[in-house]
């Protein structure tokens, strides 16, 4: 996969920005079919501890609306395709209980 | 040695058999698990270990025990950016804009003009996060999961916001002063983090722009080299390392005045109303509520039933002024008052302290409860809002006397 291809030079900027704060690289998401996805879709504006921070009390609603939410208003570009995957793991791994 | 949690479940339990139910009834806010999980304790460069909310963009509070002095050292204040690409900015060739629509004359500023030009003024005031203690909101609400340490008190130096104004000279048609920093989102589509104020409230004599903050510059993580300072509103309004102030004839139209940042209309005792950017149902969060923290007892504490106990804490609001700290140690049934501590200004914390006496061992509750010049105090329930503003419910702490 061509990731510059795929985020254009927004991404590279943020790999740039993200040296700043190496302790992110501590944070480790639950292993699931769609970690990898999750990593790369949800990283390019913010560390993945906002994803544990926000555990777990939110139903699959509220992480839909969540992801809806950083593409609508924040400009992440989610393929649409992506979606229904990213909420499907967020739920699981991260939902209430 | 038993975690938090699990002590104060251990400690609910306990309680409600023993008072029938009353402690039950007013159950422990606890932060997500998610949240105690994913916090650890890091220390950004210039800055003392904080208790780290995310990396990146970097959101780090005070431990509460940082809090017990009533100035907050800038080494331990908290920091809360939005944007993650925040640039370090060199003072010499920083330079602030001023104009807008509603403004007769634009202008730039360098630091040396913004010190020298203006008359410089000292103030102490609070500057909390609107979202502090969001992670004890019952029941819980996405954003970050602050606890009680978004936020500190500072003695701010700095121009009159209104004294630039008077520079660029409003027009009667200003409605708002609208604020630009210098951060970034890594993506273009990201709404600019931009805020705006009320006019009035950018004319008050108290409004700033600060360049020093407890006799230093801003550190880079609160500011470098000038932010707004707002006294008596909450942070989001304290716009750091601000490069542009605008005056405006029309309400600032953006997601972070328009969608975020609001609570529901006629819930909290505010008194400041910002009134061009108010809906049907919501307005923007001004002023800050009356509150108190313990700084100086942490749940699970065990002390002597043969020693005074002393309580520490600081009390605060949005600008009134402290008139009362009462603390319980019954549940709430009786109250008695705390000693104030000195008066920094109306704006400050107010430091108190109280002796306890412990009569015989045991689990004991202990309350605190600040109220102002206005009459209000802090509230027994949370009122609740979907984004977690304005948590200033009573806080209790449980401590043994053994």
């Amino acid at each position: 996969m061509n990731i510059k291809k795929r985020f254009g030079p927004a991404l590279l900027f943020s790999c740039l920005a993200m040296s700043a704060y190496g302790g992110e690289s501590s944070i480790q998401l639950a292993t699931g079919a769609q970690t990898a996805l999750v990593q790369l879709r949800c990283s390019t504006c913010h560390s993945l501890d906002y994803i544990v921070m926000n555990s777990s009390f939110l139903a699959r609603a509220a992480w839909d609306a969540e992801v809806r939410k950083m593409m609508k208003v924040m400009g992440a570009p989610i393929p649409e395709n992506d979606v229904a995957p990213i909420v499907d793991y967020l739920t699981q791994q991260y939902g209430t209980k | 040695m038993p975690t938090r949690r699990s002590f104060l479940r251990t400690v609910a339990g306990g309680i409600a058999l023993a008072n029938a139910g009353v402690m039950a009834r007013r159950a422990r806010a606890e932060l997500p698990q998610g949240t105690v999980d994913s916090a650890v304790r890091d220390t950004l460069p210039g800055k003392q270990p904080l208790i780290k909310r995310s990396f990146r963009p970097p959101n780090y509070e005070s431990p509460v025990q940082y809090l017990d002095d009533v100035i907050t050292p800038n080494d331990r204040f908290f920091v809360r950016w939005h944007l993650s690409n925040i640039p370090h900015i060199d003072a010499d060739s920083w330079r602030l804009h001023v104009g807008g629509e509603a403004a007769e004359r634009g202008f730039e500023l360098t630091m040396d003009q913004l010190k020298h030009d203006f008359e410089p003024v000292e103030l102490v005031a609070v500057c909390q996060c609107a979202g502090n203690r969001r992670g004890f909101s019952e029941p819980h609400v996405p954003g970050v999961e602050w606890g009680y340490g978004a936020m500190g008190n500072a003695r701010w130096k700095g121009a009159r916001l209104k004294d630039i104004l008077a520079r660029a000279g409003l027009k009667k048609d200003a409605v708002e002063i609208a604020f630009n920093g210098s951060d970034r989102a890594p993506l273009e589509g990201t709404p600019v983090f931009a805020k705006s104020i009320p006019a009035w409230k950018a004319m008050d004599e108290n409004t700033l722009i600060a360049y020093e903050m407890n006799g230093a510059p801003l550190p880079h993580w609160n500011g470098f080299p000038a932010r707004i300072v707002v006294p008596g509103w909450t942070a989001t309004y304290w716009m750091k390392q601000v490069v542009s102030i605008r005056a405006l004839s029309q309400p600032l139209a953006s997601f972070w005045m328009n969608t975020a940042y609001r609570i529901p209309k006629g819930k909290f005792p505010i008194i400041d109303r910002f009134t061009s950017q108010e809906s049907e149902t919501t307005t923007p969060i001004t002023e800050i509520l009356v509150s108190s923290l313990m700084t100086n007892v942490g749940d699970g504490r065990r002390f002597a039933a043969d020693q005074p106990v002393l309580i520490k804490g600081i009390a605060w609001d949005g600008g009134y002024g402290i008139r009362a700290v009462d603390v319980s140690v019954d549940e709430g049934r009786s109250w008695q008052s705390a000693e104030l501590g000195e008066n920094h200004g109306k704006y400050s914390f107010r430091t108190w302290q109280f002796t306890y006496v412990p009569r015989a061992a045991g689990r004991v509750s202990v309350m605190a409860r600040a109220s102002n010049s206005q009459g209000t105090s802090q509230p027994s329930e949370l009122i609740f809002n979907g984004a977690g503003y304005h948590n200033n419910v009573v806080q209790t702490i449980v401590i043994d006397i053994v």
